[in-house]
């Protein structure tokens, strides 16, 4: 697989589109498994790394599953490659800035990722755009059960898969739904939706998952247990609660445009306008006015022929190490804002019609 | 009918705590306190729960070490992470309340492999051969290693 051609596109999380694609961004599952005769990655030796990395890497691409995969060792990469696949989030910061022999498997399309020697030996990831986990649970179980065929996993009937954290114990499933919902953000309700979240053992974190700020209003809501449930029982839990946060986040913009249209309108405006004209942008700056210009597209607000897959591809390449690699050199934080800033002004003059 | 200890229901369940020669504890608890006692580690009744299980107290229990990797239960209150699938085995009656805590269950319901997993035994002597193993090598005694390395291999494929 070729780094730099993964920066021409937009992997599929950011496809912007499936079900519910204006508000629901992707859905991903995660399994956490481990092999049964050897420690768990924290306690192995680098020998033993390097022995289960061969092992795995051998299983993962002889696979015969509909897409082939293809394996990534991390120590090879630059950082900067390493922080791409962070930002497409097909491999944790953790595994990024680990030690040792590790990697990443990848699918084509980017709808699969396989991390060996991350926190546990095994991560599987299945990733889909809009709101789709029927569709990732069911590539994911399927890799699962390939995967088992030739690899022992450590599983005992009563805890069922055996994880490096007990808090992944059991299914050692994450199953995580990513939405965009600045509307719940602007009307300040957002803080009651994460009460009411919690209260049914479920977590909320920012876009880069634990501990990540929730920059651009996108959110992740998954499960917090995975020990005396099925996987069809926390799937059915979250498949049931996204419907309600769409709703509220649509009755939301509903509020919006009957009490504060003129605002709202403003907000869109003045946020394309800054993006088109500023000569130096944060990633963090560009984040919030990209949120409210995606804002602006789904309620029909501005009068550009921008898309939303523009819109998401621009959260994208805006990223620090996407960025790099499109302008093919490494920059610092001051270079990079002022690239930024010119590359967001170029795209977002292409997609306007009213130029003047 | 005698009280529980602990609250004012009826006491249902009678434990003689034996904390050492010729030294013993009653405790008469009503089921709900009894089975608090029996399953959440409490200070105040370590020593006596410790000694139950043939342990002297805390510390020691703390120092209990998992024979496949050698990680102590205290490792994993340290760093939050455990060392080999063998320490939900070792560590079992320390992780239950844990699991209790973090999930509200304690017994797994979900996916199954479809193979037959390899015998409990067999998964805990290859982990413990390849902790000797890596001890080996580190001691650079390669002529140990290597008669490691062969029974490993010649283990798996049996």
């Amino acid at each position: 697989m070729n780094l730099d051609s993964l920066t021409q596109s937009n992997g599929e999380w950011l496809r912007g589109s499936g079900p519910e694609a204006d508000i629901v961004i992707s859905s991903r599952i995660r399994l956490a498994r481990n092999l049964s005769s050897f420690p768990f990655s924290s306690r192995a030796s680098t020998h033993q790394k390097a022995e289960i990395e061969q092992m795995l890497k051998d299983r993962l691409v002889k696979l015969e599953a509909e897409s082939r995969l293809d394996y990534l060792p991390l120590p090879a990469l630059t950082a900067l490659d390493r922080q791409l696949l962070v930002e497409r989030q097909l491999i944790s910061r953790e595994l990024a800035n680990a030690d040792g022999p590790r990697g990443v498997a990848v699918a084509n399309q980017e709808t699969v990722s396989v991390m060996v020697n991350e926190e546990d030996h095994l991560r599987l990831q299945a990733m889909r755009s809009g709101f789709a986990l029927d569709e990732a649970w069911t590539d994911i179980d399927r890799l699962d059960d390939l995967l088992e065929e030739r690899i022992n996993y450590a599983f005992s009937e009563e805890f069922g898969y055996l994880t490096a954290c007990p808090t992944n114990v059991g299914t050692g499933m994450r199953s995580s739904v990513m939405l965009h919902l600045p509307a719940l953000v602007l009307t300040k309700q957002i803080e009651k939706v994460f009460r009411a979240l919690q209260k049914i053992n479920l977590a909320v974190r920012g876009l880069y998952g634990e501990g990540s700020r929730a920059s651009g209003d996108f959110y992740q809501i998954s499960n917090q247990v995975t020990l005396g449930k099925s996987e069809a029982t926390i799937l059915t839990e979250i498949r049931e609660v996204i419907p309600q946060i769409i709703s509220y986040e649509r009755q939301a913009r509903s509020t919006l445009t009957r009490e504060s249209r003129q605002a709202l309108h403003d907000r869109v405006n003045r946020a394309i306008g800054t993006l088109r004209s500023a000569t130096m942008m944060t990633s963090e700056e560009t984040m919030d006015l990209l949120s409210s210009v995606r804002l602006g597209v789904n309620m029909g607000l501005l009068e550009d022929t921008i898309s939303i897959p523009t819109v998401n591809e621009l959260f994208l390449q805006t990223q620090p190490a996407h960025l790099q690699k499109l302008m093919g050199a490494s920059l610092d934080g001051e270079e990079r804002n002022s690239a930024r800033a010119r590359y967001l002004r170029n795209r977002l003059r292409e997609a306007g019609p009213n130029l003047n | 009918m005698q009280k529980c200890q602990k609250c004012p229901n009826p006491a249902t369940l009678h434990v003689t705590e034996l904390l050492g020669a010729n030294q013993y504890e009653e405790l008469h608890l009503c089921e709900q306190c009894a089975s608090k006692y029996l399953y959440e580690p409490q200070p105040k009744f370590g020593a006596a729960k410790g000694a139950v299980e043939g342990r002297e107290d805390e510390g020691v229990f703390a120092q209990h070490e998992c024979p496949s990797c050698g990680i102590k239960f205290v490792d994993f209150r340290n760093s939050g992470r455990l060392g080999c699938p063998n320490d939900y085995q070792t560590f079992r009656e320390e992780l239950l309340p844990l699991l209790e805590n973090i999930h509200g269950e304690v017994r797994h319901c979900g996916k199954v492999p479809r193979r037959h997993p390899q015998s409990k035994e067999m998964e805990t002597e290859l982990i413990q051969l390849r902790n000797r193993l890596k001890h080996a090598v580190t001691k650079e005694d390669y002529e140990e290693a290597a008669k490691l390395r062969d029974l490993i291999k010649h283990k798996e494929e049996a």
